[in-house]
């Protein structure tokens, strides 16, 4: 057997010998390098977040921000790390580090390298549009009429002049990058004054220049340690054989999921099979009658490359967990555990969406409507695996998603609810509403639909509607929100959504 | 002046400096305890047994566990060679034989890695004989389990002065906990040395209680037991006492198998395992004349200490001493106790109890402000303390001028009127937004309770060529306490910054410290490692007078050179020192520091037991989504009195995050447990990241104004400065505020909003339904809502006017 190597800040290093279950934070801790830190085990609070080389549409690489603590350190053989450690010493900072540091970025520092490098994947992102020259100073300048006691550069608030906004600095840095990092001292204030006051990396910048060479290969895996084995086929055949021979094997693309049940409920499997980068499932294609997507293409890769082509989508991803978790976190994934409360499913509802199921019998294509069967059960049979999800053209021209939770940024649904309306003449002709945590499965709500369609769109329809919607489902009360106010949550949304859509939206008041 | 807060010329002191390990911090390489561990071979790892039962009395069988591979011992109690408690009180068994929550570790195993430890402690048999449990306070309080001794504050005549009131409003307040949430769970990793010696790194506040706990759970003397506290990953008042235990487990590990062990919990355990701020639940009437004047306040308050009384009683006394905030209440009359519950043992929390007092008077104000026709800012504006008036137990309100003098400043930088101008007009035309700026102040009263704890100590060395290395009992938790005292070292001293090094803390340096805790660490520690200093530079002097030919008092020491007054020329630090050490003077010195002037007695609740009181007020406006009850900060504005700043880049950030963290508590956070007869009665519901959520970046304030109050000179403290840790986390109240008051804006004027507590989106849409179905009442329409609000969202009961004259 081949050495199983990790190229990690430049180094390589052996990861021979180790459980198959290690994750690639222990794993590091283990080997010497405890920069990285376990704030929670799964995925919250971004204190393991490191850079992982990963490939760009156009044959470059990405230093993409991921969760080391849901990463199996077996599946990052052959590949490139860079963890904080590796961006800068306490002699020689990295630019990120040097902004984190002045700033008062860091307090207590536990949550810090994790930051750095959500911050220098934002840094290093290719298409990231530093705004005109001077626009930097513009933010110190801003500072200084309500803060004259300040310390310089330490307000917050850079003016909403063009070319940025609550979200985005003026040097294009989108905080968003920045969603999936907990800080419990600073309150985040000069957290994103660094973010906003960074420049572009200079010529000789070596993580810079790494971006132009093309990502680390797959490399096929085969670990078996004390009976237990990680396995990367090298093909999609080789994957659907396993499958067929072993139907309880566990697939795994992103292990945003199966991260956290190895972590926190201690669970291991005999046979794990790693899929996430396998080609067949890692496409993303626009055609005239349907897109399909790859079922372990990361979720923040489909948001780039849809680049707002599915408007629905375009509106939940940005809410869907953080940007750390889809950078590896994939539909696949999302739809494969079967949860009620994933937040694609009930988006893929409203858009339609079948899903591609492969096994070695070849493939078949599901509704997504008739894909789940029970909570965390659906029709996908041990030996297949969910290939890609197919969306059908035109898309509806109504859309709207609507995620209940406690906090905005990085949360999980109490109620999401995903509308898709086609409105012509001011009648609905054409409704899908995929409603999420209000049953033991995502589902349709089917008699709001029927209570839309054919029927003009305005305010006592939607009243109407509204009133049916809020009768749908079982939803159950939790540590989340309670069954009424997740009833009521759904009769709202379609009146939130409503009131969207037409300008004398002071009718809608409920 | 007095001579402790004067500055000399060009002091370090006062400029901005980034955290002393920030560069480490940056990189990743920052050690903490359990990196330490991680990197020493041949190290045992713990991990425990934890009851599934809310409370039972336990049977434990650990032998399954050795037939685990990799399992090397299990402690029980039978191993315990001193005393088995982990705490002071000694009502914390550190290996009970009754579970008292959900979740208490029974024993622990150690093993050659985690994985074989947790495998181990799997195999443990546990047999439960269930006995009653309380989950909720109310269920305490019906048994009458209470626990801790319970105290009054009085002043005046409460019940004449309430008959004699205008207006009289009771009702019941009720809040939930906080879990600390510090990045960085407990750690310990103990290492018995070659001389039999324990040395315990552990992620503590308080090291010399640890190093106590230590020491008599394996009865020997403290003197065998060094302890360490590198730097810690955030605390909160987390790590002050309950590190003792883990602490304790690792060293015992440590005594019976020879080698090093550590104890690191994983979040699910530190949150299922250690204890949080406490719950309260508030009965309360108040009296106020027509134009809003406090006249009288009545109250019971009742904490939820959790099942041992760990830190209830100072906390409990902290929250009497506190629900004044910064109002004048001629007549009080309080009553305060503590519930022993089967949950977690609530403990510390940045604010001890003060956070809980402030929630009653600021809810009282908010709830009533409609009713009274009055608006809440100007109702808390004209019941500010006046100079010359004294708090219910007794201590003058020092420098009371400056709370209005902070609200009209802050009323202008935060133009106030012209933006609640402009929110009446958005509101006006929104029906299904509705934003509010609230304002409110906060008085916060400085120094421990407890008199004795108020000392310190700290010990400077300095070197023949020049350098300095410091070390005080002051610990590390990310409030950038060691980079305060190198500034004050340097001020000290007439050195450059860099010149002065600081060292771990450890109790073999500095003994007998109190907890890094009630935000005194600068005011203690500072003022030991100034007199340290002091001692040291007043030796020197008179070496440098000779060279200088200048009388000692005459010499001056500033940027690392050393003068004579009036004379030209200087001399650098470094070879004055040498000059000393070859006249034999001592380079080095142990300084002290007690607090003056406090007295304070618990039995009466009397006394003036705090040194100064630190102020602030922040306006924060919000936006509400009346469809989903979902809101947005939009902008703070804060000005807070820290003194004199020792550190401006530092205490921005202290403000900064302690009203992220009280906003947290007051709108976000919300502990759940199971309060079913289920199987897993007591369990926490909300015990990991994902189902516990604290603020992130999206609860940031899209505008984040913070400005330190000017001219603040703080004449009992380090060179003029004032606590700041924890006073901020209660400007976290204007943002409940305004929440409360842009629910209003859905109702009548003089609907009286009551806010569930967290204010999460869901309490917020339920106290907007209450809102809209009474302005439907007004209108005479018929009441259109699905569910009755504070039923389904087990809210408090609605204010009720008893009297109104």
């Amino acid at each position: 057997m081949h050495d199983i190597v990790v190229t990690v800040n430049g180094l390589a290093r052996s990861l021979n010998g180790i459980p198959t279950h290690t994750t690639a934070l222990d794993w590091l801790r283990e080997t010497g390098l405890p920069g990285s830190k376990e704030g929670c085990a799964e995925g919250e609070c971004g204190a393991c977040a490191m850079l992982l080389a990963t490939p760009t549409p156009d044959g470059g690489t990405a230093w993409t921000p991921v969760n080391a603590c849901l990463v199996p350190a077996a599946a990052l053989n052959g590949q490139e790390i860079v963890t904080a450690e590796g961006l800068g010493g306490p002699d020689d900072l990295h630019p990120v580090q040097a902004k984190l540091a002045e700033a008062g970025g860091s307090q207590c520092g536990y949550c810090t390298p994790g930051f750095a490098c959500s911050m220098a994947g934002e840094y290093y992102r290719a298409d990231r549009a530093p705004q005109e020259i001077g626009a930097t100073p513009d933010v110190a300048a801003t500072a200084t009429e309500h803060d004259a006691a300040c310390p310089a550069g330490a307000d917050g608030r850079p003016a909403h002049d063009a070319g940025h906004d609550a979200e985005h600095g003026p040097n294009g840095f989108d905080l968003h990058a920045l969603s999936g990092n907990l800080c419990r001292c600073t309150g985040y204030r000069p957290i994103r004054d660094a973010a906003y006051t960074l420049g572009s990396p200079e010529a000789d910048d070596e993580l810079a220049a790494r971006r132009l060479r093309p990502a680390p290969e797959p490399v096929p895996t085969d670990l078996a340690v004390d009976g237990n084995r990680f396995v990367r086929p090298g093909t999609l055949d080789e994957a659907l054989r396993m499958l067929h021979d072993e139907p309880t094997a566990v697939l795994v693309a992103g292990s945003t999921d199966w991260g956290v049940e190895v972590n926190l409920r201690g669970r291991r499997a005999p046979l794990v099979i790693a899929i996430e980068q396998l080609d067949e499932l890692r496409g993303l294609e626009i055609g005239d009658d349907v897109i399909e997507i790859g079922a372990a293409l990361p979720l923040s890769e489909i948001e780039r490359r849809l680049d707002g082509r599915v408007p629905l989508l375009a509106k939940l991803l940005p809410q869907f967990a953080s940007r750390l978790i889809r950078n590896r976190g994939t539909i696949g994934g999302n739809l494969g555990t079967g949860s009620p409360i994933g937040d694609t499913p009930p988006a893929l509802l409203a858009l339609g969406a079948r899903i591609v199921l492969a096994s070695v019998d070849g493939e078949r294509e599901v509704d997504l409507a008739e894909y789940f069967t029970g909570y965390r059960q659906t029709v996908r049979a041990g030996d297949e695996l969910i290939r890609a999800i197919r969306i059908p053209l035109p898309l509806a021209p109504v859309t709207g998603f609507h995620k209940i939770a406690k906090r905005r940024f990085d949360d999980i649904s109490s109620v999401a609810v995903a509308f898709a309306l086609d409105i012509r003449d001011g009648i609905v002709v054409d409704a899908r509403i995929g409603l999420g945590g209000v049953a033991a499965t995502p589902l349709r709500a089917r008699a709001t639909e029927a209570a839309l369609i054919g029927r003009p769109w305005n305010i006592a329809t939607v009243r109407a509607a509204s009133a049916v919607l809020r009768t749908e489902g079982t939803p159950m009360s939790d540590h989340r929100a309670s069954s009424e106010y997740r009833s009521l949550m759904l009769g709202t949304s379609l009146l939130k959504l409503y009131s969207t859509t037409v300008i004398e939206s002071k009718e809608v008041s409920a | 002046m007095s001579a402790l807060a004067e500055r000399p010329a060009n002091p370090v002191v006062g400029l901005n400096a980034a955290h002393e390990s920030a560069k480490l911090h940056v990189t990743g390489a920052a050690m903490y305890t359990d990196d330490l561990a991680a990197q020493t071979v041949g190290t045992l790892t713990a991990w425990p047994v934890q009851s599934t039962n809310a409370h039972a009395r336990v049977t434990i069988d650990v032998a399954p566990a050795y037939d685990v591979r990799g399992v090397v011992r299990v402690l029980t109690a039978a191993d315990v060679p001193g005393i088995n408690d982990a705490g002071i009180k000694h009502d914390e068994p550190l290996f009970p034989s009754e579970a008292m929550f959900y979740g208490h570790a029974l024993v622990w195993v150690l093993g050659e890695t985690q994985e074989a430890a947790r495998l181990g402690a799997e195999a443990v048999r546990v047999e439960y004989e269930p006995l009653p449990s309380y989950i909720t306070v109310q269920e305490a309080i019906a048994a009458e389990s209470f626990q801790g001794i319970a105290r009054t504050v009085v002043r005046g005549d409460a019940a004449e002065a309430m008959a004699a009131s205008d207006r009289v409003f009771e009702g019941v307040t009720e809040f939930g906990g906080q879990e600390h949430f510090y990045l960085e769970t407990h750690a310990s990793f103990a290492i018995r040395d070659s001389e039999g010696q324990y040395f315990v790194q552990c992620s503590t506040q308080h090291p010399s209680e640890t190093q106590e706990i230590v020491a008599h759970v394996l009865g020997i003397p403290s003197n065998e037991v060094t302890v360490q506290s590198l730097r810690m990953g955030g605390a909160f008042g987390g790590k002050e006492m309950q590190p003792h235990g883990f602490a304790a487990i690792a060293a015992l590990g440590a005594k019976l198998t020879g080698r090093p062990v550590r104890l690191r919990l994983n979040r699910t355990q530190d949150i299922t395992m250690t204890g949080k701020r406490h719950p309260f639940h508030i009965e309360w009437k108040v009296g106020l004349t027509a134009d809003g004047m406090l006249q009288a306040l009545e109250a019971t308050l009742t904490a939820d200490g959790g099942w041992s009384i760990d830190l209830s009683e100072p906390v409990l006394g902290r929250a009497l001493c506190h629900l004044d905030n910064a109002y004048w209440i001629p007549n009080v009359h309080a009553d305060g106790r503590i519930v022993k519950t089967n949950k977690t043992s609530q403990t510390a929390f940045r604010g001890f109890g003060g956070p809980q007092g402030v929630f009653l008077i600021e809810d009282i104000l908010g709830r009533v402000a409609p009713a009274l026709g009055i608006a809440p800012a100007d109702l808390r504006r004209r019941n500010f303390y006046r100079q010359g008036q004294s708090t219910p137990y007794g201590q003058l309100v020092k420098d009371a001028g400056r709370i209005e003098a902070i609200w009209s400043e802050l009323l202008a930088d935060s133009d106030f009127a012209a933006r609640t101008a402009e929110i009446e007009a958005f509101n006006a035309t929104s029906p299904d937004l509705k934003r509010a700026l609230a304002i409110t102040p906060v008085k916060f009263g400085i120094s421990f309770n407890f008199a004795a704890f108020n000392q310190a100590g700290a010990l400077v060395h300095v070197y023949k060529d020049g350098s300095v290395l410091i070390n005080h009992g002051g610990t590390e938790m990310g409030q950038g306490l060691h980079t305060k005292m190198l500034q004050v070292a340097a001020t000290a001293l007439g050195l450059e910054l860099h010149q002065v090094r600081l060292a771990p803390t450890r109790t073999d340096k500095v003994p007998n410290t109190s907890a890094t805790a009630a935000s005194s660490g600068a005011d203690l520690n500072g003022g030991a490692v100034k007199n340290a200093c002091e001692q040291i530079r007043d030796r020197i002097a008179k070496v440098a007078g000779r060279l200088l030919d200048v009388d000692e008092r005459d010499v001056r020491f500033e940027a690392g050179r050393v003068s004579g007054l009036g004379k030209p020329g200087s001399l650098a630090f470094a070879d004055v020192v040498n000059a000393a050490y070859l006249q034999r003077v001592q380079l080095w010195a142990a300084g002290y520091y007690r607090t003056e002037g406090l007295h304070w007695n618990p039995d009466i609740m009397q006394g003036s037991p705090f040194k100064y009181f630190a102020y602030g007020c922040a306006a924060t406006e919000v936006e509400v989504d009346g469809f989903t009850g979902a809101y947005r900060v939009r902008r703070v504005d804060i000005v807070h009195d820290v003194g004199d700043s020792l550190s401006p880049m530092i205490d921005i950030g202290q403000i900064e995050g302690a009203f992220v963290q009280g906003m947290g508590w007051l709108t976000l956070e919300e502990l759940r447990w199971d309060e079913s007869d289920g199987p897993h009665r007591g369990r926490l519901q909300t015990q990991s990241a994902s189902t516990y959520k604290l603020p992130s970046f999206s609860e940031m304030p899209e505008e984040f104004h913070v400005r330190l109050f000017e001219r603040a000179t703080e004449d009992g403290a380090v060179y003029g400065s004032k606590a700041v840790g924890e006073p901020p986390f209660m400007l976290g109240f204007s943002a409940r505020e305004a929440i409360r008051e842009a629910v209003g804006a859905f109702g009548p004027a003089e609907h009286s909003v009551e806010l569930g507590s967290p204010a999460t989106p869901e309490a917020v849409f339920w106290a907007i339904e209450s809102a809209r179905a009474a302005a439907s009442v007004l209108d005479g329409a018929v009441e259109n809502t699905a569910t009755p609000a504070t039923d389904a969202a087990g809210g408090p009961p609605p204010v009720r006017e008893t009297v109104d004259a």
